[in-house]
């Protein structure tokens, strides 16, 4: 898996939020979103469903629906307008099917 | 104002009927034209659920259905494409004792016309099954039913007739049609006039219309069941399903998205729109929820609707009329026509050919609701096209 | 009048501004916003805990952006219901997730002011991982105080784009170049219209200097060609004015051609559509005051005609006098006026930024095969022609049942311009021939669960 995408250029001091991204922890701070959250530690949110390869948003205002993220509780969020919170274990790899049962 | 136009048949509706239809009747070189209000298969026939199933059919459409069953798979030699059609069986879920019982007597008498159905219960249901809920008590399986994509088969169908020589014509409503001593005399919205020997409505929700014309009634109702997709989720459901009350039906494509309906939405017969409904929309998600537990989490991306015409007992219109010689029928199909699509195309052909058809008919007969009430939307825009063509009014 | 259930959707600069009008005349507005805080998409706020100042997020806007949210922070006969999606409306009802849970709203006058986003052409390697809109990598900075990576390259044809790129060298990140795809010959001849537009006018003109004293490279007339790399960005090839191809290295790329209205919910209340041949885009019917087609629903804002924000903010007040009119207050003539002679004002600005960015159509219309058109649904641009050439579909509502294309989880948000004009251009006919994409309920995803949910507690 590649490298963290995004870089912070500010507001560093802020109190930080332990998560785990696929398994690993990630350390994100008060007022990331997850988007943030998973980018600024790893280089993509999810996987296209279609094969076409890692995905990691588009568009930062919730409108291209291309960051939805996977918890491990089964929920889904929109990473772009979600903020992260202590505890949340997303997982960004392809879902798993028919075997998962 | 176009052209004049002499045809053997003319064809009201190019919903997947309608363009099978005209295939079958420009494959066997007769002239004929297809006209389409909108685009050929944008109402029911194109926003259809998407389900080809013969499980849980009125038994007296089940040797239509099966003969329509053998068409789907031939599609491709037919129309040139699958129409995305597989046969994926069709599961129908019990979530009581006496649903279980109504999927009983049904595989009981489907035997009677050579359709298999099993019935499944107990651990069998839970090891085949896994990812059905804990409410589910039992279920009935076809197999050879399946599922197929509604948006692509009737183009598919109308794309094929054109190649056989069939003239199609999309945007162009009839307005009215006439029967005098010539045969048939049809108006459309673009002032074209057209001559034919056999006229052939299968306008679908608007086949009541149609037949009023020629002083026929019958009291359709337009409904608009709900549906709705949802995100693509990994491909589980190898199945398309169904309940035992008809509540909520669902399926998934290889693609991985779940499209599911169940309940009414809204319709403006008129205008010719149609929505899913809010309260019904919902109430599907909570009942999807509970026959498949794993579809908890995932978002719906769209829902939709279309028009579809019910008559009173649920089986379609078919056959000819009983007024005007050369008028042949097929329309109502009351939520369960784009299986029989196909066949009906071939049923109509053999009317135009023969009179008659080598699958059974009568229970389809206009006849049985002579003296019912004026149907809905018979009464149009108040002008009466056939008055005003009577009286060689042009416009 | 007072009892005229009046809601605002969109807490932005028009929305915002329409709110404070309204509860100045004596009403309570309820106004529903999907973000956590309000300001939309210009005035976005940061999260809690930060600590950036006001003309460190906002610039030039900084003390219009603190004077309105002061406002509407102050005034309490405002109900905000942030947190609120509305993803239907059937006939005077909304139906919004609040918070997660499903909720109706009922209304009697409905003001949409749902804004605008980021207007994009595929180019290959566009779904990579570290490919971002102008308008996302803005929000990356001004909302989280990130970049979208570590070198950026950005380029398109937008007023976002000079501002963007100037923001980013401002912060910190290394911009890597600007290329404008308008070719400087059309720059150029806008550029009377952009000055005598006043301060905004200027402001272009600062931005580009920013850059210029950075000695970051900005080009004109450059057609993109590919993001490179293979799972993630590595660089950005293009060909520039004279046909030349470069490759700039870069691990990421933010890229628009100006804005598009989000007009998805006027679609859903039935409101009428024109094309605007200026904007060069679909919008909704709306007259001098802001009402639609509909009775009782009104417009305003870049979700009705793309302006920017002080003229979003003036068409919210508009919009909120039109409402009080038809409410039977008289005595709104003179500032409706007032209101109708600034927007008249800024009229040959508008025309001139949409003349020194516009939408370069050839580019959408030459996509290659190969090159993914629906990021959703992950059809190629050479599956979209495919199908277009077997079924002949008219308009791009049918183009998308043939196809898929634009049929995923944005519901042709994205891909939606351009697969118009690869419809009009194997047509050969104009893009406004090719329709618009209708919009569907939901308007955006709604989760199951949440139903489901409800439904069980209300049994
Ligand atoms: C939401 C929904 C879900 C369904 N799910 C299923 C399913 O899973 N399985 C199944 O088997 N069936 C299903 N059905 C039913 C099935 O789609 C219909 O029974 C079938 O498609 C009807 O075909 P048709 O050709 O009679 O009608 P239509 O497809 O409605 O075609 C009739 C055509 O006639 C045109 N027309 C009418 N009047 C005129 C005029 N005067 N001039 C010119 N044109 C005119 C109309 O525009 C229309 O295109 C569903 C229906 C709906 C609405
Ligand atoms: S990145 Fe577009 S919706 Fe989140």
């Amino acid at each position: 898996m590649s490298g963290a995408r995004f870089r912070r250029l500010a507001e560093t001091g802020r109190p930080r939020v332990a998560i785990t991204v696929d398994g690993a922890p990630v350390e994100a701070m008060q007022g990331d979103t997850l988007m943030t959250a998973i980018l600024t530690a790893r280089g993509r949110l999810r996987v296209s469903e279609f094969g076409d390869g890692p995905r990691a948003g588009f568009c930062l205002m919730g409108a291209c629906q291309d960051c939805w993220v996977r918890l491990e509780d089964g929920r889904r969020l929109r990473a772009c307008t979600t903020f992260a919170e202590a505890g949340m274990a997303i997982l960004t790899g392809a879902e798993e099917g028919a075997d998962a049962f | 104002m176009t052209g004049h136009l002499d045809l053997d048949a003319a064809i009201i509706g190019g919903g997947t009927a309608g363009c099978a239809a005209a295939l079958h009747l420009a494959t066997r070189g007769l002239r004929v034209a297809l006209f389409e209000r909108r685009t050929v298969g944008s109402q029911a026939s194109g926003v259809n659920f998407g389900g080809v199933r013969e499980h849980g059919r009125d038994f007296a459409e089940l040797p239509l259905s099966r003969r329509a069953r053998r068409i789907w798979d031939r599609l491709p030699e037919l129309i040139g494409s699958d129409g995305e059609f597989m046969a994926t069986g069709h599961l129908k879920l019990a979530r009581s004792d006496e649903q279980m019982a109504s999927l009983e007597d049904f595989a009981r008498g489907a035997a009677d016309y050579g359709l298999a159905v099993e019935l499944i219960t107990g651990n069998r249901l839970r090891a085949d099954f896994p990812w059905l809920g804990p409410r589910v008590v039992g279920a009935s399986l076809c197999r050879s039913d399946g599922q197929a994509n509604p948006r692509i088969v009737a183009p598919g169908f109308a794309r094929a007739a054109r190649q056989a020589g069939a003239q199609i014509f999309e945007h162009e409503a009839v307005e009215g049609a006439l029967r005098d001593e010539g045969g048939f005399r049809l108006e459309t919205e673009r002032g074209r006039r057209v001559s034919a020997r056999t006229l052939i409505n299968v306008a679908g929700a608007w086949g009541a219309k149609v037949a009023a014309w020629f002083g026929e009634s019958v009291p359709i109702e337009p409904q608009s069941p709900s549906m709705q997709v949802t995100e693509p989720l990994p491909y589980r459901l190898p199945v398309n399903i169904g309940v035992a009350g008809g509540d909520v039906y669902a399926r998934q494509i290889p693609r991985g998205n779940v499209i599911f309906g169940g309940g009414r939405g809204w319709n403006d017969f008129g205008a010719i729109t149609s929505r899913a409904g809010g309260g019904n929309v919902t109430q599907a998600m909570g009942r999807l929820t509970d026959i498949l537990p794993w579809t908890r989490h995932v978002h719906v991306i769209r829902t939709w609707s279309g028009i579809e015409g019910y008559t009173p007992d649920e089986i379609p219109v078919i056959g000819p009329s009983d007024t005007t010689p050369g008028l042949i029928h097929a329309f109502g199909f009351s939520g369960h026509g784009f299986q029989l699509g196909p066949a009906v195309g071939e049923v109509l052909a053999e009317l135009v050919f023969s009179g008659g058809s080598e699958t059974p008919l009568a229970p389809f007969a206009i006849g049985r609701f002579t003296g019912a009430a004026a149907p809905v939307g018979a009464q149009g825009d108040g002008r009466d096209p056939i008055a005003a063509m009577q009286q060689g009014e042009t416009r | 009048m007072r009892s005229d259930r009046i809601v605002i959707v969109g807490a932005g600069p028009a929305g915002m501004r329409a709110a404070l009008v309204l509860a100045g005349a004596g009403l309570n507005p309820v106004v529903l916003d999907e973000a956590p805080a309000s300001g939309g998409q210009i005035y976005r706020r940061q999260p809690r805990g930060f600590t950036r100042a006001y003309d460190k997020l906002y610039g030039f806007e900084a003390g219009r952006a603190r004077a309105l949210h002061a406002a509407f922070d102050a005034d309490n006969r405002i109900d905000h219901r942030s947190g609120t999606l509305v993803w239907n409306i059937e006939g005077r009802r909304l139906q919004t997730l609040h918070d997660g849970r499903p909720e109706t709203v009922e209304f009697d006058r409905l003001l949409l002011a749902t804004g605008a986003m980021d207007r994009v052409i595929p180019f290959p390697g566009w779904t990579r991982p570290g490919v971002y809109t102008l308008g996302g990598a803005q929000v990356a900075l001004k909302h989280q105080a990130c970049a979208i990576g570590r070198r950026v390259v950005f380029f398109g044809a937008s007023p976002l784009l000079p501002l963007v790129a100037s923001q980013y060298a401002a912060a910190g990140a290394e911009v890597a170049a600007v290329l404008d795809t308008t070719p400087l010959r059309a720059k150029l001849a806008a550029m009377p219209g952009l000055l005598a537009g006043g301060k905004t006018g200027w402001k272009g003109l600062v931005y580009l200097a920013r850059l210029a004293a950075r000695r970051i490279p900005y080009r004109h007339g450059i057609t993109p060609v590919a993001a490179l790399g293979s799972e993630s960005v590595e660089g950005f090839a293009y060909t520039d004015a004279s046909g030349r191809r470069h490759e700039i290295e870069c691990d990421a790329i933010a890229f628009g051609y100006g804005l598009k209205s989000e007009w998805q919910l006027a679609d859903l209340a039935g409101c009428g559509f024109e094309f605007d041949a200026g904007n060069y885009q679909w919008q909704v019917v709306a007259d001098e005051a802001g009402r639609s087609t509909v009775p009782g629903v009104y417009l305003a804002g870049d979700g009705t005609r793309i302006g920017g924000a002080e003229l979003a903010e003036i068409a919210g007040e508009r919009a909120a006098r039109a409402i009080l009119t038809d409410l039977g207050d008289t005595g709104q003539g003179a500032a409706l006026a007032a209101c109708a002679r600034r927007i008249g004002g800024q009229a040959r600005l508008r025309r001139a930024i949409e003349r020194a960015f516009p939408f370069p159509a050839p580019l959408a219309r030459a996509i290659p095969d190969d090159c993914i058109l629906c990021r959703c649904e992950a059809v190629t641009a050479g599956e979209f022609r495919a199908s277009i050439d077997r079924l002949a579909p008219h308009d791009v509502n049918r183009a998308k049942a043939f196809s898929r294309v634009g049929m995923g989880r944005c519901q042709g948000r994205i891909c939606g311009p351009a697969a118009a004009e690869i419809l009009a251009a194997a047509r050969g006919v104009e893009v406004k021939e090719a329709g618009r994409l209708r919009s569907q309920p939901p308007v955006k995803p709604v989760p199951v669960a949440a139903f489901a949910d409800a439904a069980e507690d209300a049994a």
